[in-house]
């Protein structure tokens, strides 16, 4: 059987997955969620839960929904007009999806970084302490301590620790990310969620941005969205593999790069479709 | 055939090379073209008004003409045109100008001459044909002198009388007279502030005493106590007032004796006298002795009078600033009015409105308030802001003022609202156009650190599209500054006694008539006793109008753009 034209059987089947528990417990679970942009479903039943502290990368081809997944943990899905949901994403064993959360304070606790650097039109210093800014605090030596300790965590400290009132734009693109990453954690969050942080990037800033994740590794709990399997390979505990809105497979790293159990992990990890 | 053979054989009708339309040579040409037209007519009229306006404070030599019937007229040359000559006046005429005239097909040369004079010839202007003058010269001698009424006087010094003296005929030298000259002008300038502002100051004092009784009257009655309290104490001010009023009244009669006792006494070409007060003449000069030096300080101080003073003869003299005053008064409350407005009402349009139906009728409907002709909202705002509103605020806060109204006629705050009105589509357009312009990556990235909607846009969404809301601010600011048929509904005039900000409480008087430089051009141009005078103010008046707009504009576009640069320098 082709991987590209799965049986029905194959493609519907139950998707439940067992990740391995590392010892400190699940804080991000997702229980049959289901997510639809209008009439277009782009979740099927997504049941997972990522472990406390460690890397989990979800891979798939274009499409998957693998970034969608990744949104919805942090409900920036809810820009969109028409989004409608289905079971829930759980926080520390919380639904995130009733009518009185408080998407904001759920924000706070999630850092993001995005497929391309997106650093705001403003000073380093400006764009690292911005979590801060829009909690309200304007203690110099507080936001001071925490823009260091931040751009030291994301290994851009010593780049910019002359010039952080330049403006971020004029950071290049490796730098960049790293200042975002550096905002992200500036919040001190428990999630870091990284959507293809390295797509934009050339393999050397990309091998920085790696190296980041592993040092970033236990103290935050990394959700990394990557369609490069060598990068999934190289840097997550865990990896989840989605094909069509559904979650397919889920476990170990290792495990799922050599020995799949599903005949489309296979196919996908060896490169025959995606 | 299979279709991939019929492909690979390129058919042999077919032409090889592209045809002229193809190529879009001829569609870059005609797109090139009307740039090209769109340029030459937007710099030919400023050349014009550059021009035009450059010049006409250029002081110019007095041509004294002999005319063929032996009478003389002397005067500035304006301009020289060519013009058919009507039979009645080839009859009279020598036979060799006749034979000229025939010559030339009919045609004859002739030059316009301001004589000045008007109140001895009752014109200023003359045209002269070139056949009827005999004799032209510029003889040393010829002055002219601009005067505060009926226009300039063209002709001779005859004297100078200083402290009821007649300055002896040797004592007549030019340092001599502009001393004199410039003694009786201060005297004057010191009459004028006497008149206008200080008693002006004590008048409005006794006003708002007389205002305050009637208030108290109109509150707690008369006869009651508050009132005979503060009859009272008007009675008290108005004594003080008046005794200040006819202190300041009889320092100005003094001045005006010793003011009238300074004369000068002009001749004309064909020997009328004229005698007046040597602080009639604003300026003169003896056209005809100029060194470059001479013309220069002419030219410079008619410009500096034009920019710092009130106008005379009917706006068609003197200065402008009552009119740059308020053009730039009105422009900028404009816009501290339309940019705040506009920019939420883009806002709440782009970013909370439910995009749909109703959303995008408001937006057309913004869209065709632009087109809606400019004296429909002067109509609207007298209506609307000066009789509804203002006429409210009387009734309300100035019901002591009237029947006079305060705020229920025209003035700068309703001229302001209204060309705020005009101008408020192009800047909500402008506004939303820059706020849809934000990435919705910096949307996205402030949303992920768990700001809100509202942080978002007051920390990254307007600060990264304000660029864009000044380029909607300045054009809103160019078209309002131009704008003036609403104005001329709604508080322009031609002549403002006061300006909208002096040093009398409350210092800014919103309510006040304001002159505009555009209201001023079409006034001088087209409403003035005599628009041959006017036309050279007409093109000065242009040209700071112009320079006026572009130098907001200018100073506007040096903020954007040192905002621009702060969002530029990504290494993408």
């Amino acid at each position: 059987m082709n991987a590209l034209s799965p049986a029905p059987e194959a493609l519907f089947g139950p998707t439940v997955t067992h990740p391995r528990d590392g010892g400190q417990g699940h804080n991000l679970e997702s229980d049959r969620f289901n997510l639809w942009y209008g009439a277009t479903q782009a979740l099927f039943d997504v049941t997972f839960a990522v472990e406390r502290g460690l890397v989990t990368a979800l891979i798939g081809p274009s499409g998957c929904g693998k970034s969608t997944l990744l949104r919805a943990i942090n409900r920036m899905n809810d820009l969109i007009d028409g989004l409608k949901i289905a079971g829930e994403i759980r926080v520390d064993g919380r639904n995130i999806y009733t009518p009185d959360t408080d998407v904001i304070a759920l924000r706070k606790r999630m850092g993001m970084v995005f497929q391309k650097p997106n650093p705001f039109p403003m000073s380093i210093f400006e764009n690292v302490v911005y979590p801060l800014r829009v909690d309200g605090l304007s203690d110099r030596r507080l936001l001071a301590e925490t823009a260091e300790r931040a751009l030291v965590d994301s290994a851009l400290w010593d780049e910019v620790k002359d010039r952080l009132q330049d403006n971020a734009l004029g950071l290049s693109g490796g730098q960049q990310q790293r200042l975002c990453i550096a905002r992200a954690i500036a919040g001190e969050p428990d999630v870091l969620l990284m959507d293809e942080p390295c797509s934009a990037l050339d393999p050397i800033a990309t091998a920085r941005i790696e190296e980041l994740i592993d040092e970033l590794r236990g103290q935050y709990t990394i959700v990394l969205v990557t369609h490069n399997m060598q990068q999934a390979a190289r840097v997550s505990d865990n990896t989840a593999f989605m094909y069509l809105g559904r979650l397919i497979e889920y476990g170990e790293t290792e495990a799922i790069f050599t020995a799949p159990r599903d005949t489309r992990t296979q196919g996908y990890i060896t490169g025959r479709f995606g | 055939m299979p279709a991939a053979a019929v492909l690979s054989v390129p058919s042999a009708s077919r032409p090889r090379a592209a045809d002229l339309g193809a190529q879009g040579e001829p569609y870059l040409w005609m797109l090139g073209g009307a740039l090209a037209l769109g340029i030459a007519m937007i710099a030919g009229l400023l050349v014009l008004v550059l021009w035009n306006g450059l010049v006409t404070f250029v002081p110019r030599e007095i041509a004294l003409l002999t005319l063929a019937d032996g009478s003389r007229i002397a005067g500035e040359t304006v301009r020289a045109e060519t013009f058919r000559v009507p039979a009645e006046r080839l009859e009279g005429l020598a036979p060799e100008a006749k034979a000229k005239i025939a010559a030339e097909h009919g045609l004859a040369r002739r030059t316009l001459y301001r004589t000045g004079n008007y109140d001895v010839y009752n014109d200023d202007f003359r045209w002269i044909a070139d056949f009827e003058v005999a004799g032209v010269a510029y003889p040393d001698g010829m002055i002219f002198a601009e005067r505060l009424e009926w226009g300039p006087f063209v002709g001779r010094l005859q004297s100078v009388t200083v402290d009821g003296e007649v300055l002896a005929a040797s004592d007549i030298r030019a340092a001599n007279v502009r001393a004199a000259h410039d003694l009786a002008r201060a005297r004057w300038q010191r009459i004028r502030k006497i008149e206008r502002v200080e008693i002006g100051a004590v008048n409005h004092i006794l006003e708002r005493e007389r205002l305050a009784l009637r208030r108290v009257a109109l509150t707690s009655g008369e006869d009651s106590a508050a009132w005979r309290a503060a009859a009272a104490r008007f009675e008290s001010r108005q004594t003080d007032a008046q005794a200040r009023h006819k202190m300041l009244a009889l320092e100005a009669t003094r001045l005006k004796e010793r003011d009238a006792r300074d004369r000068i006494v002009l001749v004309e070409i064909g020997g009328a006298a004229k005698d007046m007060a040597l602080s009639q003449v604003v300026r003169m000069y003896r056209a005809n002795e100029f060194t470059w030096a001479d013309r220069a300080a002419i030219y410079l101080s008619r410009w500096w009078e034009f920019l710092s003073d009130e106008p005379r003869e009917a706006n068609t003299e003197g200065g402008v600033l009552p009119a740059i005053f308020g053009t730039f008064a009105m422009t900028i409350l404009m816009v501290i009015v339309v940019a705040p407005f506009g920019i939420v009402t883009a806002l709440y349009l782009r970013e909370y409105a439910r995009q749909g139906r109703v959303v995008a009728l408001v937006r057309i409907s913004v869209n065709n308030l632009a087109g809606v002709p400019s004296i429909v909202y002067g109509v609207f705002g007298l209506g609307f802001f000066a009789y509804l509103l203002g006429g409210n605020i009387d009734q309300l806060f100035y019901a002591e003022r009237l029947p006079n109204p305060t705020f229920g006629t025209g003035g700068l705050l309703w001229a302001a609202l209204t060309l705020a009105l005009l101008t408020v589509p192009v800047v909500i357009v402008a506004t939303e156009e820059a706020i849809a312009a934000v990435p919705r990556s910096m949307r996205e990235g402030s949303l992920a650190c768990g700001a809100s909607k509202w942080q978002t846009i007051r920390r990254i969404v307007l600060p990264r599209a304000m660029p864009g809301i000044l380029t909607g601010i300045i054009l809103a600011m160019a078209r309002g500054a131009g704008e003036v048929a609403p104005l001329m509904l709604i508080g322009v005039v031609k002549l403002a006694p006061e300006l909208p900000i002096d040093g009398l409480f409350p210092f800014v008087h919103l309510e006040r008539s304001f002159m505009h430089l555009g209201f001023h051009v079409f006034d001088v141009g087209f409403q003035s006793r005599n628009s041959e005078a006017g036309k050279p103010m007409v093109f000065v008046t242009t040209l700071l109008l112009i320079a006026l707009i572009a130098a907001m504009n200018v100073t506007a576009i040096a903020l954007r753009n040192r905002l621009k640069r702060r969002f530029a320098g990504g290494h993408f």
